[in-house]
């Protein structure tokens, strides 16, 4: 399983991809094999005021729908809408082209209690035993 | 006793196999203090009294086959065609369970998806669910979907929406954060459009308003859904079925969801249920919607196959916003409205509902010209409408009854400001000797 | 061949012009419709129905009805479902003119019939559950369930005890209906069973305080295991000022035995098209009548039955009611039909019925218990849960097997719940069943079990006789096409070049 080692990690299975201010979201490898196939996604609205832990979208399979929970804290710049009419993106390329959402950060230093790759294998490890 | 084949010679065989003596081995698990019930019911009949005991009990019912009916108010007296009986007594269909598995139940989710194209087509909006418990409860969820929907507190509820619905609506709403505001209705019968404008406000999450109303008016809702979308707001509405196959579509007026009893469409009076609750919503809500929806797909043979779908909605729990009670859904009845209008098909459905315009309208015209009677109203109805007496009401029923008439529902009952006036339901079963004879006994009033 | 393979829609059927039922449409008034309805308030959108003669009608639907499974066609061993069978003197009376032809505002005196049978009925109920009152105005189990989250609600609010936040359910239960306690913002805790698998003591006390509303039970519970100390548990519960909830879904394995208002429950729903045979309808109509007691009479939805000397009728003092749960008054059809399995199976029948159930399901336990591993290994109740985890590794899950017994014609048992079990099986044979139905479906599962070993994929790939197989789901997820206009939309777009689905 590939956990890119540029990007952070939460506890919930989501990643973020920092550049500056701004912060890209998306669920892990590991996550999109435990959904299976994605069917459709609930994302959070332009401008939208996200909390750090607290859920921002809704990624549904056929018989549930879990909630993904934002890394970090701040407002929602950029939805990812080509999920609308291809949601099997999320499975396909959660990395790139499967991204969530995009947020302004209002806490920068909440980036430094994210998960590094290393630790969030080693947390994977962990729950499959 | 009935229904149950297990022999003594079956219990001894399974009783070897389980290496026990009594049936009490297997529930020692049950505290003693529980055991010793004794069931206050009475010894099972045999099926010869059971029916006897059955065809007595029915005598103390009154029916339409022993007096002329002029009763509606959510519950109406509408020709049901034998077939639609017939079709639905087909075991593999009301002995059918929940089409869990779609292979072993075609035939139910196919029927289910016609019926879902049925109500798309009379409500004019993109899609229907598989049904509610009623119209009320419907109405209820549609409330609901609109709260979470643009997050917002208030449901502005029309008056004229059926008592009972409102009162739903009310206990849905207790204990929640949310609230119904009742918008008033003018003397006439219709939505009073300026107390509408008085009470919509930036909480207002949906106007609920229902067509043709209680009191039988089919509203102009000219404008209404777009100063309610300017306002963030979405419009319900809520239609007698029927009605629609002459009357502007909801999607024609603009509304986001359209709910309502589907008791009209083949299913029985039966004393209030079981009935068919409707949902329709525009395509933007699909995602949000209660309730089981059959969809259409192939199978790994690329045939055409049916099954249940949008299933994760049913389970996510979202803690801070209100959320849909998950609905069984009323699947014989929804089939029971599929037949019907399968069997009255395009031209049969707008003929019975055209037949309804003419039978209320007309008995209203010749109500007017009694004495001691006004209908206070010309404005268009589906099939029913308000009279109002000189006399007490409880008089007019009372003496119309004794001539085996229904003259019609109290209204005063449900609104206090009117007293003595009643609600007048005719549908295609009347003839006009019906009318005539209506007529003379209120003329002998 | 016998069963259809014809898979159009009606609205694919038919001809322009065809009819199928006239009515003789003459108007009796002077003018038509055009002159009644003003042009502004018609409708302009055709209506895009079939058109089809009276026999393509009835061809359709029976063709339809062919490809169904169902209890008068075959064996459904579905686990909290009690698919026992529907009697048909219920379905005779239900249909009778006398009861189906009576409007729900005729008047109390002009309905004594059908009220005496909603009166009799909740005194049935009350004498099975030996709760004090019900209310038969739920329509469902579900509906039940929020009636019942309602009557828990307005207690504590009663009561100026607004500290109450929690519902506790056990893991195994059927999460409830985790909708209906959202709606009061109540938040679902699920304790942990217990090795036996039933509620852990230790994990109630633990989770047990004065912000718990309430426990939810289903007893047995959905391993079809009795809790044996549910006295001590509803004696916790109480003391801690909360209340217990019923859920009635196993009442099945009780009639007679035991009563939930003796074991210390407050409210109670029943499911009348579980336990008292109502047919399941593909999907309902069902009804869930609440039983509470005597305290919490005053909060039932209005109006309840009364009878006054000979006469029968509806009080409507609101009181504290919780309100209105439908219109009129409640599913009478089918309370109907459980007053008639009542009155034919009487008391002693009814003790009979679960007696049968819990010997059905201890004998297919004893004789399966050889080929799959039943969860929990002692006598059960009306039901039972096998587990095949151990064929993961061939691949196949629970819903395999469920696929598989399809194709020897019986209905699948409910899989994959409850979930504390892996790959669960949940088995309810019911009373209605002949040992040799029995014996047959424990041949069935041998073969199956055989099968897993010998040649799993004959599992994966089932159900292999069947009109449809495996339809894709995640399709009709992704791309839902759910009326006849989707499916012109989407022939539109496929015509045009644009991604296709059916």
């Amino acid at each position: 399983m590939n956990f890119p080692k540029e990007l952070k990690y939460t506890k919930t299975h989501e990643w973020a991809s920092k550049k500056g201010n701004l912060v890209t979201v998306g669920i892990t490898q590991y996550a999109q094999g435990e959904i299976s196939d994605v069917v459709f996604v609930e994302l959070p609205k332009a401008a939208q005021v996200l909390v750090q832990g607290k859920p921002a979208a809704v990624v549904e399979s056929v018989k549930a729908a879990f909630d993904i929970y934002s890394p970090m804290s701040g407002k929602v710049t950029r939805m990812n809408t080509q999920l609308e009419s291809k949601p099997e993106l999320v499975n396909q390329d959660c990395y790139a082209q499967g991204w969530l959402f995009e947020l302004e950060l209002s806490n920068p230093a909440e980036w430094d209690a994210l998960m590094a790759s290393d630790a969030y294998e080693a947390q994977i490890q962990q729950e499959h035993h | 006793m009935s229904y149950l084949p297990l022999t003594e010679n079956d219990r001894r065989d399974m009783f070897e196999t389980l290496g026990i003596s009594s049936f009490e081995e297997l529930v020692r698990s049950i505290p003693a203090s529980l055991r010793g019930v004794k069931l206050d019911i009475p010894e099972g009949l045999s099926e010869l009294e059971l029916q006897a005991l059955l065809e007595r009990l029915g005598r103390k019912n009154l029916t339409t086959r022993d007096c002329l009916s002029f009763l509606g108010g959510g519950s109406y007296d509408h020709f049901i065609p034998a077939a639609v009986s017939q079709i639905i007594s087909r075991n593999e269909f009301y002995t059918a369970y929940t089409p869990y598995q779609p292979e072993a139940s075609q035939g139910t989710l196919q029927a289910i998806f016609e019926y879902q194209s049925f109500m798309t087509e009379l409500t004019g909006l993109d899609v229907s669910n598989a049904s509610h418990y009623d119209g009320a409860t419907s109405l209820a969820e549609a409330a609901l979907l609109a709260l979470r929907q643009t997050d917002r507190a208030t449901v502005l509820v029309a008056r004229s929406v059926h008592p009972h619905y409102r009162e739903v609506l009310n206990t849905y709403l207790k204990g929640t954060p949310f609230r119904a505001v009742e918008v008033a209705t003018l003397a006439d019968g219709r939505l009073d459009r300026a107390d509408f404008e008085s009470k919509l406000g930036p909480q207002t999450a949906c106007a609920v308003v229902q067509s043709p109303n209680f009191f039988g008016v089919i509203e102009d809702l000219d404008g209404m859904s777009d100063r309610l979308h300017a306002a963030g707001s979405l419009l319900v509405m809520v239609c007698h079925p029927l009605a629609l196959a002459v009357m502007k579509s909801p999607g024609e007026w603009g509304a986001d969801l359209a709910v309502g009893e589907g008791q009209p469409l083949g299913i029985p009076m039966n004393y209030g249920g079981p009935y068919l609750g409707y949902f329709s919503a525009a395509r933007s809500l699909i995602r949000r919607m209660p309730g089981r929806l059959a969809g259409m797909t192939l199978d790994s043979e690329g045939r055409r196959a049916f099954c249940l779908t949008l299933q994760a909605r049913e389970q996510h729990i979202r803690r801070e916003r209100a959320a849909s009670n998950i609905c069984t859904n009323q699947a014989l009845c929804a089939l029971a409205a599929c037949v019907y209008m399968t069997l009255l098909g395009k031209e049969g459905v707008r003929e019975a509902a055209e037949m309804n315009v003419d039978r209320a309208h007309t008995l209203r015209e010749k109500i007017a010209g009694v004495k001691g009677f006004s209908v206070g109203t010309n404005l268009p109805v589906f099939n029913e409408f308000v009279v109002r007496s000189s006399k007490p009401f409880a008089e007019v029923d009372k003496k119309l009854r004794a001539a085996n008439i229904l003259p019609g529902i109290d209204l005063g009952a449900f609104y206090p400001e009117l007293r003595d006036h009643f609600l007048v339901c005719a549908t295609e079963t009347k003839t006009a000797q019906d009318l005539d004879r209506f007529v003379e006994a209120l003329k002998q009033c | 061949m016998l069963i259809s393979d014809d898979s159009r829609l009606s609205f694919e059927k038919g001809s322009p012009g065809r009819r199928g039922i006239r009515l003789n449409a003459a108007p009796l008034g002077a003018k038509g419709l055009r002159d009644r309805l003003p042009a502004h308030l018609l409708r302009k959108r055709p209506l895009v129905l079939p058109e089809m003669s009276e026999l393509e009608v009835v061809r359709h639907f029976v063709n339809l009805s062919r490809k169904n499974f169902s209890i008068d066609t075959h064996f459904y061993p579905l686990g909290s479902c009690t698919m026992k069978y529907n009697p048909k003197v219920n379905e005779w009376a239900a249909a009778h003119p006398a009861f189906t032809q009576v409007h729900p505002f005729e008047g109390d005196d002009a309905a004594q019939g059908i009220l005496q049978v909603y009166y009799e009925t909740e005194q049935y109920l009350k004498a099975v559950s030996g709760m004090d009152r019900f209310t038969l105005q739920p329509s469902a189990g579900a509906h039940g369930e929020l009636t019942g989250m309602m009557l828990v609600h307005a207690w504590h609010e009663s009561r100026g005890d607004s500290r109450r936040r929690k519902i506790l359910v056990p893991d195994s239960s059927h999460g409830t209906n985790p909708a209906s306690a959202a709606l009061f913002n109540y938040h679902v805790v699920e304790l942990k069973s217990n090795a036996r698998g039933r509620v852990d003591l230790d994990e109630l006390r633990a989770h047990l305080d004065d912000e718990t509303a309430c426990l939810m039970l289903t007893n047995p519970n959905t391993l079809g295991l009795f809790e044996e100390d549910i006295l001590e548990i509803t004696k916790l519960v109480h003391e801690k000022g909360a209340l217990l909830y019923y859920d009635g879904a196993n009442l099945n394995a009780l009639l007679g035995l035991a009563r939930p208002g003796d074991m210390g429950f407050d409210i109670v729903h029943i499911n009348l098209h579980k336990t008292f045979s109502t047919p399941h309808g593909g999907g309902g109509p069902g009804s869930g009548p609440v039983g509470v007691k005597k305290f919490l009479e005053p909060f039932l939805p209005r109006p309840l039955a009364a009878k006054t000397g000979d006469r029968y009728h509806w009080v409507t003092d609101p009181g504290q009611s919780i309100g209105r749960l439908r219109a009129f008054y409640g599913n009478s059809g089918i309370i109907l039909r459980a007053w008639v399995y009542i009155r034919m199976m009487g008391g002693p029948g009814l003790l009979r019925a679960s007696q049968d159930a819990v010997l059905n399901a201890n004998y297919l336990r004893a004789k399966l218990k050889n080929i799959f591993q039943v969860a929990i290994d002692e006598p059960c109740m009306h039901e039972f849960v096998l587990t095949i985890r151990g064929a993961k590794k061939q691949g196949i899950h629970a819903g395999d097997i469920g696929k598989r017994l399809l194709d020897f014609g019986i209905h699948a048992p409910t899989v994959h719940f409850p979930l504390v079990v892996e790959e669960a099986l949940m088995i309810e044979p019911t009373e209605t069943e002949a040992k040799e139905v029995l014996d047959h479906f424990v041949k069935v599962m041998g073969q199956i079990g055989e099968e897993m070993i010998r040649d799993p994929d004959l599992i994966l790939q089932a159900p292999h006789h069947l009109p449809i197989h495996r339809p894709d789901e995640v399709l009709a997820a992704r791309k839902p096409v759910l009326s006849y206009r989707d499916l012109l939309r989407e022939k539109m777009l496929a015509a045009e070049g644009a991604p296709v689905s059916p």
